[in-house]
């Protein structure tokens, strides 16, 4: 998980940091909301290259209920040494596919219709299957995301639904 | 007291597998007072140990060793090294079933009869009569404890059954209910009720589901005549001159290799690795594989004609509490040629978690047609589609030289490709199972791509004539007198059902079988 509001204080986060395009802010060795509401330190990616990759991730998943920082969670694991390579160069990819289509880069593409177009473009990539395939698990297998789904996980513990709506369906 | 037995004991029956068919064997043969070795390769978990998280789970249950696919199902590309969605653990599958227990229609052991030629399709004769099962069927019911059979109540519907049965009323449909199933709905042979718990695919942490891990395991190794060693994974199957089977060389968990002497080996690892094993067996006496004369070995590979519907309300279903497959439609399971296709199938309720919903909604999907699907996931019901398939002998298991497990043997390769019938049968039951839940009000409805593999079939088939299959109908392999084959691999065709009640009726009749002969002595 990111860490909410880091080591930073909201007040130094916002101060020196610089927008990095869509909804995020980088400053040296982090990635924060625009709003500073989480922050997440990078070690070994450029922050502006993370903050690519959580809207990447959205536009993959788009759930407008769900923050940012889930979609952090979800690509956190690529901020490594093994991975960072493919990473940047996955991204420098995705940056280069935007100026092609006359954007500034990927995270300035401001619609998401032109940004899912931009994917569309590079979805048979491995850099793109492995993002979207990490995501399945990162992304949804997040115990913190499942109750903004309704789902409720485990329930061995509470002794089941069956005192507890199992049937409990009302209007069919 | 689990019975001890030494490596050069040669007077045991050794059983490969224990699950279903293994594990039914094994505690029938002990019963008998039959000294049993059993290996299984995955490790020993209990009610105590089982997961209520999907992907946990899966990581403790699955079997994860190496594979690969081929052919046009769509598995292939979703799934590439995962044909099969099945257990590597004491108990084997049946700890990861969903409980539904269903008796072959008649027609449907002899389906080479009743369907007649079908075009591409391997179909034959199963050579039972359905009338020499009926008491089998009978048996297997009441080890398993199955509801609606005997004087066994059935299960309470759950939500997602209530939207499925409004449906398949509305629709005209007269036979559904909660169905078949090894499930207690009381307190029934030691073991607790149903809970509504979910999570009926991760191991039944009540032991209300029928599992062969707690139930015939157990038993069997109280009578002292059967040992299981687990993570004991076969690698070879040995014969002599005469060409009987003579023993069986496995590696334990530390790698290291025994060789376990046997009077009769059964082979039960199900219908990938019990041809695999087969045919990594082969010897300059049988060079294509063991009891493989017939060249049917690892051939007529069936999986059931699957596939899923999802469907999203306007209002809330949680589908995913209770019982996973809670109900299930058979009007659709008769041979009604006028349909389009041979045979039928059936539809039974299925609830997936959020993050298995994610994986198998529409694997490779991305975008907002995907996840606004997944935004109604507490307003979603689902069935699973379960059909009879064509066998094919191109649809086989294959040795992939050029992809090898833990132990440097190559692994197994699954090849698949619909047969014209499958997909006019699938295509049918899309349509129906949507129809379902539109009648109901569905705002949204998904047919869903077919899993990995549960229901793993045929590939070591029963025949009358040693030239058309690999075993007889005791599942004594034609070949070798003494090697018999005991898992769904047996299957002759896959009929409409579930396949588990079958199994383990086969595997008590063939229990009766074995015992008989090494009492006449003629093994």
């Amino acid at each position: 998980m990111p860490q909410k509001k880091s080591t930073l204080t909201r007040r130094e986060l916002l101060l020196r940091s610089v927008a990095a395009g869509g909804a995020f802010v980088v400053g040296a060795g982090y990635v924060a909301d625009s709003d500073a509401a989480w922050a997440m330190e990078v070690e070994h990616l450029q922050p502006k290259t993370m903050a690519t990759l959580i809207q990447m991730a959205r536009d993959i998943y788009p759930h407008d209920h769900l923050a940012d920082e889930f979609y952090a969670a979800a690509v956190k694991a690529y901020d490594s040494e093994d991975a960072k390579d493919a990473i940047e160069a996955g991204i420098a990819a995705l940056n280069a596919a935007a100026t092609g289509k006359g954007f500034g880069s990927y995270i300035d593409t401001q619609w998401e219709r032109d940004r899912v177009d931009i994917l569309r473009g590079m979805e048979n990539s491995p850099f793109f299957q492995t993002v979207r395939g990490g995501l399945v698990t990162g992304l949804y297998n997040q115990k913190a995301v499942w109750p903004l789904f309704g789902y409720e996980g485990e329930s061995f513990s509470k002794g089941g639904y069956i005192d507890r709506g199992f049937d409990d369906i009302n209007w069919i | 007291m689990a019975a001890p037995f030494e490596l050069t004991d040669d007077s045991v029956v050794v059983i490969i597998g224990t699950g279903a068919g293994g594990g039914v064997l094994a505690n029938e043969l002990a019963q008998k007072g039959i000294s049993v070795v059993a290996l299984e390769a995955g490790g020993r978990y209990l009610p105590e140990d089982y997961i209520n998280d999907e992907w946990e789970s899966f990581g403790q249950l699955a079997w994860l060793d190496a594979r690969s696919t081929s052919g046009d199902w769509r598995v292939a590309d979703d799934f590439s090294g995962l044909p099969a969605w099945i257990v590597k653990a004491v108990g084997g599958t049946t700890t990861h079933w969903a409980g539904a227990s269903l008796r072959f229609q008649d027609h449907e052991w002899k389906a080479k009869t009743n369907y007649g030629d079908v075009q591409g399709a391997n179909l034959l004769d199963w050579p039972i009569d359905p009338r020499e099962m009926d008491d089998y069927y009978t048996k297997a019911e009441n080890k398993l404890g199955v509801t609606r059979t005997g004087d066994r109540t059935g299960l309470p519907g759950n939500n997602n059954f209530k939207v499925f049965e409004a449906g398949a009323k509305a629709l005209g449909y007269s036979e559904v209910h909660t169905g078949r199933m090894a499930i207690n709905s009381t307190e029934n042979d030691d073991r607790m009720a149903c809970q509504q718990t979910g999570f009926c695919f991760q191991g039944c942490k009540w032991g209300a589901k029928w599992s062969a891990a707690y139930t015939d395991i157990p038993r069997g190794e109280a009578t002292g005549n059967l040992e299981v060693r687990d993570r004991a994974h076969v690698l070879k199957i040995e014969h002599d001159d005469s060409g009987k089977v003579t023993g069986v060389l496995y590696a334990d968990a530390d790698g290291n290799q025994h060789l376990q002497k046997a009077r009769i080996i059964c082979v039960a690892g199900n219908s990938i690795e019990s041809p695999r094993l087969l045919l990594n067996s082969a010897s300059s006496m049988f060079p294509d594989g063991l009891a493989n004369s017939s060249g049917q070995v690892g051939r007529n590979y069936m999986r059931h004609m699957t596939g899923s519907v999802y469907a999203v309300f306007d209002k809330p279903v949680k589908m995913w509490r209770g019982t996973t497959m809670a109900g299930i439609i058979q009007d659709e399971a008769r041979h009604d040629p006028s349909r389009g296709f041979v045979g039928g199938y059936e539809l039974e309720t299925l609830a997936l978690g959020l993050p298995f919903m994610a994986a198998f909604l529409d694997p490779g999907g991305w975008g907002r047609e995907f996840t606004s699907a997944l935004d109604g996931y507490e307003n979603m019901a689902g069935l699973w589609i379960v059909g009879e398939d064509m066998p094919q002998e191109t649809n086989r298991i294959t040795l992939n030289h050029d992809l090898k497990d833990q132990y440097g043997l190559p692994a197994p390769n699954v090849h698949f490709d619909d047969h014209p019938n499958d997909v006019a049968m699938r295509n049918h039951a899309y349509k129906q199972g949507m129809a379902v839940y539109e009648a109901v009000g569905a705002t949204r409805v998904f047919p869903t791509p077919p899993y990995p593999s549960t229901h793993n079939l045929g590939t070591n088939r029963m025949s009358e004539k040693a030239r058309d299959g690999v075993v007889n109908k005791h599942g004594q392999t034609h070949d070798i007198a003494n090697l018999f084959i005991s898992d769904g691999s047996q299957f002759t065709t896959g009929a409409a059902e579930n396949p588990t009640l079958t199994i383990v009726a086969l595997a008590i009749r063939q229990a009766d079988h074995i015992a008989a002969q090494m009492v006449n002595g003629t093994l």
